[in-house]
């Protein structure tokens, strides 16, 4: 059984010393430019103590209180992704000499051991299906994978959902269950420490721990039903796959079309889209090359490009093609669904288009 | 399991061939001999063809797998890397990596009619399905290639039609909706062929490639014919970069065409085929 145990708030930067002293570097959110993001921190006193959130479709901000919490926000925009698969990065570079011989280099990525803490529980659940697209399948991402041994994470159960977010219907939050080197849960003093891996109880038992209460313990319990209950958004749950699949021809495809800007915003701060596009940044000299990998979205032009045609010329096709593959498509090619609940498609969309309103229109469902 | 499945190895270009205005044949030999020993394929199959400083396509394969010389790939000038590998002259080089996919079912067709349906501009990828047919010709039974063209000069590789159909037990049909001089097959609606066929239901397996919308119409008269569905397959083409499954440009619905296919069983894909979108 998981051994859960307390740690002070003012002893919050134990945890980042003890994690420094084992060669991470500490992530951690931090306010930037008007959203909570992940940056370096070695300092306690940098985290968003009192700030909090409201979202809502096409909303984003920030606000402030007397509270002495770090943790009582919900996501910002970054999730996990970018750390492990990243936005940009080279694949491999070519040189070619004056007899046109080509020789290959693979790229190695640079990787340092890194922490990031804060992460929720519908992060966890992101980085599960990430690592299910580039780590479990026919063949294996070598970059993914070196920076995802990498990664050390100090997940905190979320205790302050935005309006925007669904992680109760989907099942991967408000709590984490799994998949965290440390778990925290964020009490009005302090923090309830929980170690779920190897790694995770290195740093436990270095930690200046005391017993956790009952009353913490059930204070803890309270919170996360509260995270829980507070969640009004819902996606379709019985049958959702065959639903949407058999409503390739609704009428809402064609009005949310309307709304869509097909900016990709949505696929951008989806945790769980993997799409990519390669590109070739040749040097002026024509002597080398390198090969990148690009964050690629569905709702751009060149995605479904084919010998001078294009499958999905409008944004009617395009918002289908990824909701379908989101919530069915996904299903059928990884056994679950992509979506975990975060909500960021719906306040980063400038339309406010709301995923799981529409799902449930066109799955049939109404508005819940 | 393999590592690093995204870097390409050099190949140097044997021989190029013109097929056509637009379209040219590139023989290949990997530059490293011990790559070259170790490549082998499937008729399907498809490799990232690169060009220097340009960037990858996906090509299928047309040479015959036990071909251990070179490897060819058949080319159309139609986007920005292929307009550049035109240029790419004999004793230069490309990368290669691959193959990819999964090809076509000649295990399950052994035995078998085989019938093979191709459309639009010649058809790449079953041309080395056909010669490892015709090179193996009592695994199979009767083989019918069956080419549709929209005029008469888009036909590639008159000869080789013109040798085939001198095969034994084999029926080549070709119809154009438009014909030049000189064209010795049939002129009218390409899917008026399959009024010719005459085909054993429970011992055929077709396999098509080419436009959808022609596939689709085989697929239909093939039904109507009572050929199963899990008889037909069909090669499928989508935008691909990375070949492994991890770019997402490729999906179709519920598959990716660079690592479950590029062929399908009809009954695989028969709920998105012909939607638009997909």
């Amino acid at each position: 059984m998981k051994q859960t145990q307390f740690l002070q708030r003012q002893d919050l930067q134990a945890l980042i010393d003890v994690l420094i002293a084992e060669g991470y570097s500490c992530l951690a959110p931090q306010v930037r430019d008007g959203a909570i993001v992940y940056d370096v921190l070695v300092d306690v006193s940098h985290l968003p103590v009192g700030v909090h959130d409201q979202q809502l479709p096409g909303k984003y901000h920030l606000n402030r209180s007397r509270s002495l919490r770090s943790f009582a926000w919900a996501n910002g925009p970054q999730a996990l992704k970018p750390l492990l698969f990243s936005a940009s990065e080279v694949l491999w570079s070519a040189e070619r000499d004056a007899d046109g011989k080509i020789s290959f280099v693979q790229a190695k990525p640079v990787v340092q051991k890194t922490a990031v803490i804060g992460v929720r529980s519908c992060d966890l659940a992101a980085m599960r299906i990430q690592d299910q697209v580039f780590l479990e399948q026919e063949y294996q991402d070598e970059n993914y994978q070196a920076r995802r041994k990498a990664l050390f994470t100090v997940a905190v159960n979320c205790s302050h959902p935005a309006e925007t977010c669904f992680c109760a219907s989907t099942g991967d939050g408000p709590t984490a269950k799994s998949g965290y080197d440390l778990l925290l849960t964020e009490l009005d003093d302090g923090f309830l420490v929980t170690a779920g891996s190897e790694a995770g109880m290195q740093i436990f038992i270095q930690l200046p721990l005391d017993q956790a209460s009952d009353q913490q313990h059930f204070v803890a319990g309270e919170q996360a039903l509260h995270a829980e209950q507070v969640q009004t958004r819902k996606l379709p749950q019985a049958g959702l796959v065959e639903k949407l699949l058999a409503n390739l021809e609704h009428p809402r495809w064609q009005e949310v079309a309307e709304r869509c800007l097909s900016c990709g915003n949505c696929t951008m701060v989806c945790p769980t889209c993997f799409c990519h596009k390669e590109t070739e940044q040749p040097q002026l000299d024509g002597h080398a090359t390198e090969h990148l990998r690009e964050w690629d979205s569905c709702f751009t032009q060149g995605h479904s490009y084919i010998h001078g045609t294009l499958i999905r010329e409008d944004t009617e096709k395009r918002y289908r093609q990824w909701m379908t593959h989101k919530l069915a498509t996904w299903v059928q090619q990884f056994g679950n669904s992509g979506c975990v609940g975060c909500g960021r498609c719906i306040s980063w969309c400038p339309a406010a288009i709301d995923l799981t309103e529409e799902a449930n229109v066109i799955a049939g469902g109404g508005k819940e | 399991m393999r590592l690093d499945p995204y870097t390409p190895f050099e190949a140097e270009v044997v021989e190029r061939i013109q097929e056509s205005p637009t379209i040219f044949t590139l023989r290949l030999r990997f530059t490293d001999a011990e790559q070259h020993k170790r490549y082998s394929f499937a008729p399907g199959q498809f490799n990232m063809v690169y060009l220097y400083g340009v960037g990858e396509v996906a090509i299928s394969i047309v040479s015959d797998p036990e071909d251990e010389h070179l490897y060819e790939h058949t080319i159309r000038e139609v986007g920005r890397v292929t307009r550049g590998l035109a240029q790419v002259q004999q004793g230069q080089r490309v990368g290669i990596r691959g193959p990819f996919g999964r090809g076509w079912p000649l295990q399950q067709a052994e035995g078998h009619d085989v019938l093979i349906v191709t459309g639009g501009l010649g058809c790449a990828p079953v041309v080395s399905v056909i010669n490892y047919i015709i090179s193996r010709r009592e695994r199979f039974g009767r083989l019918t290639i069956m080419q549709g063209v929209k005029h008469s000069d888009d036909l590639l590789w008159r000869e080789r039609y013109k040798l085939w159909s001198q095969m034994p037990d084999t029926h080549v049909i070709i119809a154009a909706d438009q014909d030049g001089q000189q064209w010795p097959w049939r002129v009218g609606p390409v899917i008026g062929m399959f009024d010719e066929l005459d085909l054993k239901p429970d011992k055929t397996i077709a396999m098509m490639c080419g436009p959808e919308g022609m596939m689709h119409a085989a697929i239909k008269r093939l039904l109507e014919m009572d050929v199963a569905e899990e008889m037909l397959f069909m090669s499928m083409e989508r935008n691909m970069q990375c070949a492994v499954g991890h770019c997402g440009h490729c999906q179709y619905g519920g598959k990716f065409i660079c690592k479950d296919g590029p062929v399908f069983s009809f009954n695989e894909i028969k709920d998105i085929f012909g939607v638009a979108g997909f």
